[in-house]
């Protein structure tokens, strides 16, 4: 969450566009917020928002962080296409879980350690760098699975995708552990300071002591660890990796994700929860397209009028003219100095 | 040793003059194919099909892979000119730029083949035949078993291909036709799976929610086979049999689909054939013995599988994917 925000007020776009989309499928689809038990896992369309966001929130956790730094990861689409098709074949090859599960989370590490490098040592801009990996990414995955839909049976691989604990589908379970995780690391130490200092002004927090080059390959490193755990849970949820097809497009959509959670994309202050937030707007999006019955030519132009309302709530020029619920108006853009007010550990999810 | 060495030797020079005098007799036909690639496993298929239907048939075929490339296809098309073929097979991976080139192949009188895909041209005297399956009529083979099984009277979900897409607009125009003419069956639901797995499942599973948590659908008509291997996964999951409760129809035939329909979840798909090749060859051979030009459209047959072959086909196919 913003380190600065002294209450709700901040975030109430944010916060407001996913209520305001949920009411609207409620309205298109009353029985939108009926949920039941069916064998064992919860079933209903709100479960499913959370379930189908699960790999694009999981994009969005990474995502942020780079943006942070004033950067952007574009391969992370490729690294889950990577990351299933090694799983798929491994498991194939008659691999067990515990391994099969440690390639391909390593694949991914590996690709965000690519990144990394040559964003932070070869010193490479971060759109230029990434779309390397963005392009040969799926050509690797292609590879291994030798353009084909891998499918496998191994049903503990299927679990990550389809079974459920506690009653909850696992892709949102690992989704909130990796939140989790994530915040837990940058907000209870400085490492979440040190991202933002580096993403407002590389060159004074290097002068100011932070290891930019560290920090930089650290950020793509965990960037490429959860689209490594996204590719698993698309690969694990149709039981096959689809080199072609899994993760397409959707480093966009976690760029859009961080964006509509209200990350600039000039770097500094990050809300890893507000990007989730915003992952989840845009596939309650996506659910309610598809529950209201509209023709599939009209997909795309829904969800661009949606996406510009939102974004349009966001505009700091706009909401000079909004009246606003908040005491103080939203300060314009420039880029804050990260300075915490509350920098209590809870501040950090 | 040295008796081993003359054996051979002999054995080598009969050979030698074995090929030649058969050559001499009847001059194998040498085939250029310029394929797209291998982006899909139908694709890989293909090419494999065709170098068996070559070797079948006694013909030398030689692939180049384009890498979806047009140049790469425009390079290989004139080397073949170059190399003097019988006749030259091109999968076209885009429908215009193709005048020029088809030209030269004209010129140098070498017939060219079409396969899987049609060009737009205004000389279509530039190629002799084109190869393809008829889109339309496979969508309404599935629609038309998908009548007859449940006597004209069916709610059916539509996942279709992606939006705009020639396979798509085919595909569901054929469908159509047949619930046109069947009072009785409606298309009450109609999306887009972007022709994978994954947007089958998760359109699929918000059209179980629409539908009444699926007990108003009685059949999902999907336009590829992966939309509905994703389909059957979200069937299964919402606690529905895929295959009896509600009905899976597909087109395509992929390998993955006979493993379906043999275990039950699955009811029908009609093949979209990767034996392209196979009646391109044919009508060369044709041809070439007594200059009969071939029809300007040579259609595959759009077969209709079943359950109860499911696992011999499975068998057949899984190795040409």
């Amino acid at each position: 969450m913003t380190r600065s925000a002294p209450g709700p007020s901040r975030n109430l776009p944010q916060y407001g566009a996913l209520a305001a989309v949920l009411l609207a499928n409620w309205l298109l689809f009353p029985d939108f917020f009926s949920i039941r038990l069916q064998d064992g896992r919860l079933f209903g369309s709100l479960i499913d928002v959370l379930n189908r966001g699960a790999p694009v929130a999981l994009l969005a956790i990474g995502m942020t962080m780079v943006i942070a730094t004033r950067g952007v990861d574009l391969s992370v689409g490729a690294v889950m296409a990577i990351s299933g098709a090694v799983a798929a074949t491994l498991t194939q090859a008659g691999w067990g879980l515990a391994p099969v599960l440690a390639a391909a989370l390593g694949a991914g590490l590996l690709c965000g350690l690519w990144n990394g490098l040559l964003v932070a040592v070869l010193r490479i801009q971060p759109i230029v760098a990434t779309l390397i990996l963005m392009v040969a990414g799926r050509g690797i995955a292609q590879l291994v699975t030798e353009g084909q839909i891998v499918t496998f049976t191994s049903p503990g691989l299927a679990f990550i995708g389809s079974g459920s604990f506690l009653t909850v589908p696992m892709p949102v379970v690992i989704t909130a552990v990796l939140l989790g995780v994530t915040a837990l690391l940058v907000r209870t130490t400085a490492l979440g300071l040190m991202i933002e200092a580096v993403g407002v002004n590389r060159l004074s927090s290097a002068g100011a002591g932070v290891n930019t080059p560290v920090v930089l390959v650290a950020v793509y490193v965990w960037c490429g660890l959860c689209a490594a755990v996204a590719g698993l849970v698309v690969a694990a949820d149709i039981r096959g990796a689809d080199a072609n097809n899994a993760g397409l497009w959707l480093e966009l959509d976690a760029i859009l994700a961080v964006v509509v959670g209200g990350t600039s994309l000039l770097g500094g202050r990050f809300g890893l929860l507000l990007s989730v937030v915003g992952a989840l707007t845009i596939q309650a999006m996506n659910t309610g397209i598809l529950l209201s019955g509209f023709k599939p030519e009209f997909n795309l132009i829904v969800k661009a009028g949606v996406l510009m309302v939102v974004l349009l709530l966001q505009s700091p020029t706009l909401t000079l003219f909004l009246p606003r619920p908040g005491p103080r108006p939203v300060r314009p853009p420039t880029p804050p100095r990260g300075k915490p007010e509350s920098p209590s550990p809870s501040a950090g999810a | 040793m040295s008796r081993t060495w003359l054996i051979s030797a002999a054995a080598a020079a009969a050979l030698l003059i074995g090929l030649g005098g058969a050559q001499a007799a009847d001059k194998k036909l040498v085939v250029g194919f310029s394929q797209i690639g291998s982006e899909s496993g139908w694709r890989a298929a293909e090419t494999k099909t065709a170098k068996t239907e070559a070797e079948k048939r006694g013909i030398d075929l030689k692939i180049s892979d384009a890498q979806q490339k047009q140049e790469n296809q425009i390079k290989a098309v004139r080397s073949f000119v170059a190399q003097g073929v019988d006749a030259i097979f091109i999968a076209p991976v885009v429908a215009t730029g193709w005048d020029s080139v088809l030209k030269e192949a004209k010129e140098a009188k070498i017939p060219v083949v079409l396969l899987d895909r049609q060009i737009e041209t205004r000389d279509p005297g530039l190629y002799m035949t084109a190869v393809t399956s008829d889109t339309v009529l496979e969508g309404r083979v599935a629609g038309e078993w998908l009548a007859k099984q449940t006597g004209g009277t069916c709610n059916v979900v539509e996942l279709q291909g992606t939006v705009g897409s020639s396979p798509a607009i085919n595909r569901k125009k054929g469908f159509d036709e047949v619930v046109a003419k069947n009072p009785g069956m409606k298309i009450v639901r109609t999306q887009s799976g972007d022709f994978t797995r994954a947007k089958g499942k998760e359109v699929m599973e918000s059209f179980i929610k629409a539908e009444n948590g699926g007990k108003g659908i009685c059949a999902v008509y999907a336009h590829n086979d992966d939309m509905a291997v994703g389909a059957i996964q979200a069937i299964k999951e919402a606690g529905l049999k895929p295959g009896k409760d509600i009905l899976v129809v597909s087109i395509d035939g992929v390998p993955d689909i006979f493993k379906a329909m043999a275990e039950g979840e699955a009811n029908a798909t009609v093949e979209l054939t990767p034996n392209m090749a196979g009646p391109a060859f044919d009508a060369l051979i044709a041809f070439k013995k007594d200059g009969k030009a071939p029809p300007k459209w040579i259609q595959t047959e759009s077969a209709l599988f079943t359950p109860d072959t499911a696992k011999a086909e499975y068998e057949r196919r899984k190795d040409a994917y």
